[in-house]
């Protein structure tokens, strides 16, 4: 994206990339969301899309970042950074320079620390709003984008945000398009100098493999021998349940509808 | 008046002869006399202690006797035993805390989730380990909430912010940065969930400037540690486990700790000297959208209509799901005869649901299907039989005939909806 290149209503959108790791292969790959969030921010009308990626160039770094590039892109701006260093610095000052409307990133990342908190430092550093977990941006105009968040037991919350903000994109989003084996192939890495800042924390503390974690036992605290027996031998049941027969079919629908409006399943 | 036993010799024959029309009344007699209130002892004609076996225990609820040695039980039922244990939890009253300890609860559907207790508990954790110089957990909750148990999750101050409702992360983070300034916890901790702990916590870190450890699930004492404790931290897409020292703020999962359950808190409630900061809200919450219930995944759909082997009318079914806004479940019975997809089959050999809310119609209640409708918080069954296995669990049973009593519910929720479209 050169700023010198755009016209009105056009939108400048750029979209952080990382590396991701195959869960079973390990192998490196599009990460997940932020392949998500390409695909996001290509669906958007009007947008001038730029992929943003801080990290090393290696072999395994390419191929993935290719991947990116296969989705229909011509170049991609590289911010050259050493293994184990923070890019939020980077970030911040690419982001300051470039001055994008909207700023797409996938949730947390693949590997490394993968606390999630990047877009939230970045957010808080450049002062603007930050949505989190995005199934779809529905409008952008004069300014202000329409969002659509995703919730827990895929319910849906409509946000209105105004630009510059920072959004990030969870699996709720649309999945993103194959990547193309030419463009990806012919696509630019344009690597550019920056800032880089090293995470000494981060390499002060031991990483192991997940353990799985333990599966928590049903403990039964009761007094008397009785009481773990009966909890022992109980079966599934909800206890204490109002039962309603010798009803007509109104008074019964009408303790149904009691019930689901309080616990306000009913729009 | 004096203190002399005064006998009835006839009471105590009537008492004695089982065949005596006044039998029972008598022992109930003697019984309130003895100031047990169930005629099982009295005092023999020679001074000595009778006893009635007959007297014991209750009549059950299946008509048969029972008789219940450890004393919990009175006939009754459960309700009264549970309640009196809840209220013989011993106290714990923290007065001068060394220090609080911040959790933010998600209070989702404005109760404690599992995920909340755990956390309380983790909270708990924190703030007991030096008995000499005792915390105290500070719970700070958004809008108005339906929970009525925060002393018995193990909560010894409450700070209650009705005034921010809905989705306001920009309001939230000011209000907890305000209690940080007022209190200054020496830790923070939210569940790192998707119910919105996981954004407000990392939110908070931003603003504070702390890293903080994510994806906690395990905690050790350690000495060495500048707060004194280690932590275990998911990380890199959850392949990873790392070792940290434990920071100020924390985010945690689901199960970090066992929840507190053998003591009651003060739950006292708290309220911040200074007013909130006014902000502009860069972001707005114009509500929830409907979503097409057909579309939300039987797995994590939040409220499901499910049918079986009782429904005649399908095309009535269906009709009802869509007017109530309910995924579409069925028994296996239903999709075995081809009325519904075997893709919304409920049950340990379809899927295993966590609505909170599960309507069974003409559902009798196979084990199987128990088991996959087992985390749903509340179940409501229509059917015919008023013996089956599905009323047991339900939380409200309606004994009729199932197509009547949807229509009549599929009425009365379109009425409701015609009198507030009239009202607006």
């Amino acid at each position: 994206m050169q700023p010198d290149t755009h016209h009105e209503g056009s939108l400048a959108v750029t979209v952080l990339v990382s590396v991701g790791r195959h869960p079973l292969t390990g192998r490196g790959r599009r990460a997940d969301q932020d392949a998500r969030g390409v695909e996001l921010a290509r669906t958007l009308r009007g947008a001038e899309v730029e992929l943003l990626h801080a990290g090393r160039l290696d072999e395994g770094s390419e191929a993935a970042l290719r991947g990116y590039l296969g989705m229909g892109f011509d170049a991609l701006s590289l911010l050259e950074q050493p293994a184990g260093a923070d890019v939020l610095p980077a970030l911040a000052e690419a982001l300051e320079a470039a001055g994008p409307q909207l700023v797409v990133a996938g949730e947390r990342a693949e590997q490394g620390e993968g606390s999630g908190l990047l877009p939230y430092l970045l957010a808080e550093r450049l002062g603007w709003p930050l949505v989190s977990g995005l199934a779809a941006v529905e409008d952008v105009e004069h300014g202000v984008a329409t969002l659509l968040q995703a919730l827990p037991r895929g319910q849906r919350r409509r946000l209105r945000v105004r630009l510059p903000a920072i959004v990030t994109v969870d699996a709720a989003a649309p999945a993103p398009r194959q990547s193309a084996y030419g463009p990806a192939r012919r696509g630019r890495l344009d690597v550019q100098a920056a800032p880089v800042m090293d995470d000494v924390d981060l390499a002060q503390w031991p990483a192991q493999p997940a353990r799985k974690r333990p599966k928590r036992l049903k403990i039964v605290k009761a007094a008397s021998a009785r009481d773990r027996f009966k909890a022992a031998a109980a079966k599934a049941e909800g206890g204490g349940g109002q039962v309603l027969s010798d009803v007509t079919p109104e008074e019964g629908a009408e303790a149904i509808f009691k019930l689901l409006k309080e616990e306000g399943v009913l729009r | 008046m004096c203190d002399i036993q005064r006998r009835d010799p006839r009471q105590e024959w009537i008492a004695r002869n089982r065949l005596h029309p006044r039998h029972l009344e008598v022992l109930a007699d003697l019984g309130g006399q003895a100031g047990g209130g169930a005629a099982r002892e009295w005092m023999g004609p020679h001074g000595l202690i009778r006893r009635n076996p007959h007297g014991a225990g209750f009549i059950g609820p299946n008509g048969v006797k029972r008789i219940d040695r450890s004393g919990g039980q009175q006939g009754q039922g459960a309700s009264g035993a549970r309640a009196s244990t809840a209220a013989s939890k011993p106290r714990v009253d923290i007065e001068v805390p060394a220090f609080l300890v911040a959790v933010v609860p998600d209070m989702a559907g404005g109760r404690l989730t599992g995920h909340d207790r755990d956390l309380l508990g983790l909270a708990r954790q924190l703030a007991d380990a030096d008995p000499t110089a005792r915390g105290a957990v500070l719970a700070v909750v958004f809008g108005e909430h339906k929970e009525d148990d925060f002393a018995g999750a193990g909560v010894d101050r409450l700070l209650h912010l009705a005034e921010i409702d809905g989705f306001a992360p920009e309001a939230c983070l000011g209000a907890l940065v305000a209690a940080e300034q007022a209190w200054t916890p020496r830790h923070w901790l939210l569940p790192d969930s998707k119910l919105g702990g996981a954004d407000l916590g990392r939110r908070l870190a931003a603003r504070l400037g702390e890293r903080p450890a994510t994806a906690v699930w395990q905690l050790d004492a350690d000495g060495e540690a500048p707060l004194g404790w280690r932590c275990t931290a998911r990380g890199a897409a959850g392949t990873l486990d790392f070792q940290r020292p434990l920071p100020r703020l924390v985010l945690a999962l689901a199960e970090c700790a066992e929840p507190v359950s053998e003591t009651r808190h003060a739950a006292e409630p708290l309220a911040l000297s200074v007013a909130l900061p006014s902000q502009l809200a860069r972001i707005e919450d114009l509500g929830q959208v409907a979503v097409d219930p057909a579309g939300v995944a039987l797995s994590e759909a939040e409220f499901i209509l499910s049918a079986g082997n009782g429904v005649r009318d399908w095309d009535a079914f269906h009709h009802a799901a869509e007017v109530l806004g309910a995924t579409e479940g069925a028994s296996r019975v239903a999709v075995d005869d081809g009325f519904m997809a075997r893709d919304r089959q409920v049950g340990a050999t379809g899927t295993w649901v966590t609505a909170r809310v599960y309507v069974a119609v003409g559902i009798s209640g196979a084990i199987q299907h128990l088991q996959g409708i087992q985390t749903c918080d509340k179940v409501v069954a229509i059917n015919m039989d008023p013996g089956c296995d599905m009323i047991k669990r339900a939380d409200l049973a309606v004994i009729g005939d199932s197509a009547r009593v949807l229509e009549a519910l599929v009425a009365l929720v379109e009425q409701s909806r015609e009198e507030k479209r009239n009202a607006a």
